[in-house]
């Protein structure tokens, strides 16, 4: 069997259609947008294709979209730029304490320049509670950042619900959607969302390529400066290449949404299920129910996650951890040890993330070889008690 | 932060030696634990002052468990004094090396050792 890619949570692979979509734009239509001549011009009218193209898979107006270098610095961009904006308003942010390095990291940045910040606990799901967030908003509060749903576990968190709470307390509400951009519909409108960070590596665009919605209206300061690129807002000369994948990865989710997302539950269904009935002593950590499509995250009992990824490498199965084994301790994932795992657990979980590009096959062969990988690995545990 | 390992390191990754308990071991010693996210139990057999016989049981990432297995292979058969000359530098040696982030490994098993051999010295002194 060929490799199996089960780590499409950290990447993905580039649709053929995408990377037919962008090839021309390095060769052929080289021009910068700015300039004034043909070649100008058609690099122009890609990017105003794409950007529509962007809007429309979260119904936004095209106008609402920049073009930024990726997630990561669509949060920043999000998130320090609405601070800065709205400073003499009010000095307090709100998050979960499960957010990607790039928010969590912006956010204790903004702590040393003078802001506050709420750090949200998850339940043992990985739910954030609407409670908290009440409990915790208040008159200073300027901006709610809360992920859509969680890279390592999947949860999904109640957007809509957080976004209406921040605005009836006159915050903005931004969300990290990297995750969940092809996986689940998003309608900025309907779920109160003012900003809202994309990645086009995530749906099987290129990477080095995101975008960052900024609802209409949206009181936002540039953190990076020149040209004047992108409303001011990413100056930087556009990578059209990259924008024209991302648009082509955002058309090509859209249409095959509903398709998608069948498709991935079925696969991630067989996956947990699969592996619960043959395995002894596996527990799926994240929500049962509002869970992502693609992913699946269980904890071994006692094996650690490095050595499982690596004997799965060797089955030609690429998959993820929880677990750092790279310094004098090793360290475990964040988002597990807010849900209340024990570092023992952490250590032991294994995340296996799908794509519209896996098969059932794939999923069988992996339920196979985890089973005698686990076997294997727990006979040389002094953790594992014999039957 | 991805790294690679040598074929020597996988192959006592995957076929580990001496690997498993020992039900009339002279000595047991357990170091680390799994709140570190390594652990590994060492078990002994002493017959005049040499490593007759050795098991290990590990917990922990693809190179702990290769250096726990490759050290259980070199001092098997060799006296106390002689073993305990395999450190770790000698463990990371034979392995024909591990990446730097994961030298930190290769300690568990020399000393799990040492404490063992503490011990059983500690023992029959008395």
């Amino acid at each position: 069997m060929d490799k199996i890619y089960f780590d499409n949570s950290a990447t993905t692979r580039v649709d053929e259609k995408v990377l037919k979509a962008m090839l021309p734009y390095f060769t052929e239509f080289y021009g910068n947008a700015s300039s004034l001549h043909s070649f100008g011009r058609d690099a122009s009218v890609a990017m105003k294709d794409s950007r529509a193209m962007v809007a429309n898979i979260i119904n936004a107006d095209a106008s609402e979209i920049i073009f930024t270098a990726g997630g990561t610095e669509s949060d920043n961009i999000a998130i320090r730029g609405v601070a800065e904006a709205l400073k003499e308003k009010g000095n307090h942010i709100i998050t979960s304490s499960i957010e990607h390095p790039a928010v969590l990291e912006t956010c204790e940045h903004l702590e040393k320049s003078g802001f506050d910040v709420s750090y949200l606990p998850v339940d043992d799901k990985g739910s954030v509670s609407l409670e908290d967030l009440e409990d915790a908003i208040c008159q200073r509060t300027t901006l709610v950042t809360i992920m859509h749903a969680n890279n390592e576990v999947g949860t999904i968190q109640p957007i809509r619900e957080i976004g209406r709470i921040a605005h009836e307390n006159g915050a903005l509400f931004h969300t990290d959607a990297v995750q969940t951009l092809g996986k689940l519909p998003i309608d900025v409108s309907k779920d109160n969302i003012d900003l809202l960070s994309i990645s086009g590596h995530k749906l099987h665009g290129p990477k080095g390529i995101g975008a960052l919605y900024i609802k209409d209206g949206t009181p936002i300061e540039p953190i990076i400066f020149g040209g004047g690129h992108e409303r001011g807002l990413r100056s930087s000369t556009e990578n059209i290449p990259g924008i024209v994948g991302l648009g082509k990865a955002c058309e090509m989710a859209k249409n095959d949404l509903d398709k998608d997302i069948a498709y991935m539950t079925n696969l991630r269904d067989a996956l947990i299920s699969g592996i619960t009935d043959r395995i002894p002593n596996v527990k799926l950590n994240g929500h049962p129910t509002d869970r992502l499509c693609n992913n699946v995250n269980m904890s071994f009992e006692a094996i650690e996650g490095e050595a499982l990824i690596l004997a799965l490498d060797r089955t030609g199965i690429a998959a993820s951890t929880g677990s750092a084994c790279s310094s004098k301790k090793s360290k475990a994932s964040h988002v597990l040890m807010a849900m209340g795992l024990t570092q023992i657990e952490a250590y032991g979980s294994l995340r296996l993330s799908l794509s519209r590009m896996n098969t059932m096959q794939e999923v069988d062969y992996t339920i196979d070889s985890l089973e005698n990988i686990v076997s294997r690995l727990r006979a040389m545990s002094p953790l594992w008690k014999e039957e | 932060m991805a790294y690679e390992f040598n074929e020597k390191v996988i192959k006592h990754f995957e076929n580990p030696k001496n690997v498993g308990m020992m039900k009339d071991a002279d000595i047991v010693e357990t170091v680390g634990s799994p709140v570190c996210g390594d652990m590994l139990t060492l078990y002994l057999k002493i017959k005049d002052d040499k490593v007759v016989d050795v098991k290990f049981k590990t917990f922990g990432c693809g190179a702990a468990i290769a250096t726990s297995s490759i050290f259980t292979e070199l001092v098997k058969g060799k006296t106390i004094d002689d073993a305990l000359k395999i450190t770790s530098d000698v463990v990371v040696n034979e392995l024909g090396g591990l990446p730097e982030k994961k030298i930190h490994c290769s300690v568990l098993a020399p000393d799990a050792f040492e404490k063992a051999i503490k011990k059983y010295r500690d023992r029959h002194a008395k």
